[in-house]
């Protein structure tokens, strides 16, 4: 190329985006990991002079924490659940959606829809759906209306459900979670995976037809090996997001992250207990951080690991 | 007639049978996958319906024991009431002023980094992309922290810089509009080098029109993820004047012990912070996706 002649030219274009990315990402992950280090490390107890020593003590005091093992709990509970459904769900939607000719670009818009969204503001629409308005808990409840899922659920016979509001059961608000944070996920993976179907070879199709194989079997045999490196690439990432899941319990328990009247933060995650610590005991949020990220990493590495194995190509 | 014409007619009918018999299951089988889709659609849409309907609904209908599905009559003063009571004005400059402006400056960060990495030469390039591109792999949240701590100590505390400064730079943009001007070839730009012309008039005569759709792309994306940012916000903005549209809509409408707040103003001030991102998407569809499969991280 010509520009060898100015090197300098090369930096000058590329200065801003050095000078933000030391003060903001490079310093962050020295600093980090030398705040996980230190015991007991805050920020105001450093500024007036006070030394930490170097030690374990963080990530000690973080992982016998009840508080954070609450967190972690219901992290990985989240992850577990919306991941394998959200997939599964998606690739169904991705396969009937690829299957069909009329139709199909309006449903593809109306699936990508979710996507376009606010997290914590449809969470709040979710959660006027899940609420119940009146008091359910007390000895005898005075109930203005069960709400329209609950309404739903009497119209085919079944029990209202106390779903989010005071004295509401723990697995009630994680099915509420799921159920929103599978609807959020669906858009990205659909467009993933329907893009893939698209770009698969038909002859694959053909000589399947031709040897009138059933439809089961072409969806196991052909369609997901094929579809498999984008299968992996939607549960990795889903893996990751499911990991930093935050904002879609703020968007329907709010700030409190739990039914009102709870105690604690009953369904706070890693992520918010990092934020929770951050302004005042840095370097238990250090630690917490690194654990995410270790965490992430490993599930990522595994991820890659079985999809190697698993993956057609 | 012979038997083996006979067995030749009455193989003809199986075959014909059995292509009737394909026939039904065929159609059988489409009308599953187009109940199976529809049923899906109409849960992913009820929401939106929900909140709609919702939105224009008075108090006392909204909490009627059996729910209406379509509004008796129609309270459009929600959205006024709603666009008070969550100051949505205030929030709305904020958030278009800091999406604006971020915008801005990163696509030129942006354009002049990818720049760099696409058409010059100079030591240790390849190096320092590969660094560049290992840092996506880490988790934002290691960042907070020490960002939290260093703009307190650059006492950005509730300013507009801390909204702006520290999401400036995309290693994931440099990537996408990288990738975008390798394609473009080489030789337009060593023409240009003949012709004399800078670099900069290059890039804004050439590289930028051919690139417009990445670019476009970044653009839509980034002005969703102010709009929709809630965490960084939260933590270094918390005073009022400085709130952006999504923690001021969560922390106006807070459910209490009843579980009663006045839900239609509710949704119709997520209506309207949900509006522009409609709006968006009806137009800028294509962008949007194009960018998104690429990217795998919402906003």
């Amino acid at each position: 190329m010509v520009n060898t002649k100015h090197p300098w030219k090369a930096w000058l274009y590329l200065s801003p985006a050095i000078v933000l990315l030391l003060i903001f990402t490079l310093w962050p992950i020295i600093n980090t990991v030398v705040m996980a280090f230190q015991e007991g490390y805050s920020i105001q107890q450093a500024s007036r002079g006070k030394e930490f020593e170097f030690g374990l003590d963080n990530f000690a005091y973080v992982i016998e924490y009840r508080g954070f093992l609450t967190c972690l709990k219901n992290t990985i509970l989240l992850c577990v659940l919306t991941v394998p459904i959200s997939t599964m769900l998606a690739l169904l939607i991705a396969v009937c959606l690829n299957s069909i000719k009329p139709l199909q670009k309006l449903l593809q818009t109306i699936f990508f829809l979710p996507y376009v969204t606010n997290s914590i503001a449809i969470g709040m629409v979710f959660a006027a759906m899940f609420n119940v308005v009146g008091t359910v808990s007390a000895k005898e409840p005075i109930i203005q209306t069960w709400g329209i899922i609950n309404n739903v659920i009497t119209f085919f016979g079944g029990e209202p459900v106390n779903w989010i509001n005071a004295g509401s059961e723990y697995w009630a608000n994680i099915f509420v979670l799921t159920v929103y944070i599978v609807w959020n996920a669906l858009p990205f993976k659909i467009l993933v995976l329907l893009g893939g179907l698209q770009s698969v070879n038909k002859q694959y199709y053909d000589a399947a037809k031709i040897d009138s194989t059933p439809k089961w079997r072409v969806f196991t045999k052909i369609t997901v090996p094929l579809l498999s490196p984008m299968i992996a690439y939607v549960v990795i990432t889903g893996f990751i997001g499911g990991f930093k899941e935050y904002s879609s319990i703020v968007g329907i328990f709010g700030e409190k992250m739990g039914p009102p009247g709870a105690l604690g933060k009953p369904l706070n995650t890693m992520v918010g207990y990092i934020y929770d610590s951050i302004s005042r005991q840095q370097g238990r949020a250090s630690a917490a951080a690194l654990i995410l990220f270790g965490i992430i990493f490993v599930v990522t590495m595994i991820n890659l690991y079985v999809s190697k194995k698993k993956t057609h190509y | 007639m012979s038997d083996i014409a006979k067995s030749q007619v009455m193989h003809a009918k199986d075959i014909k049978q059995l292509s009737a018999h394909q026939k039904v299951a065929k159609i059988l089988a489409k009308i599953a996958v187009y109940t199976f889709l529809g049923i899906m659609a109409l849960i992913v849409l009820f929401p939106f319906y929900w909140m709609l309907i919702s939105s224009v609904k008075s108090l006392d209908e909204y909490i009627l024991a059996v729910p209406t599905f379509f509004p008796q009559e129609f309270h459009f003063e929600n959205y006024i009431e709603a666009f008070t009571t969550a100051n949505l004005g205030t929030l709305f400059l904020n958030t278009v002023y800091v999406g604006v402006v971020s915008t801005a400056l990163s696509l030129v960060i942006t354009v002049l980094s990818a720049f760099a990495f696409a058409r010059l030469e100079f030591k240790g390039k390849n190096a320092l992309f590969a660094a560049l591109l290992a840092t996506m792999m880490i988790p934002g949240e290691l960042f907070t922290i020490t960002n939290y701590i260093t703009v307190s100590k650059l006492g950005w505390l509730n300013t507009y810089e801390v909204l702006i400064i520290p999401f400036l730079v995309s290693v994931f943009y440099i990537y996408l509009l990288k990738q975008n001007f390798m394609q473009i070839p080489n030789e337009l730009y060593l023409a240009a080098k003949v012709d004399g012309t800078s670099d900069i008039k290059y890039l804004w005569k050439v590289m930028i029109p051919l690139a417009l759709p990445t670019l476009i792309s970044i653009t839509i994306l980034k002005m969703m993820g102010s709009w929709n940012s809630y965490m960084w916000p939260n933590l270094v903005a918390d005073d009022a004047a400085h709130h952006l549209v999504t923690n001021g809509l969560r922390g106006a409408f807070v459910v209490e012990e009843g579980g009663m707040v006045n839900f239609p103003v509710q949704m119709a001030a997520v209506a309207i912070v949900s509006f522009p991102l409609f709006m968006v998407f009806l137009f800028l569809r294509k962008y949007i996706m194009k960018g998104v499969s690429r990217s795998g991280i919402k906003g």
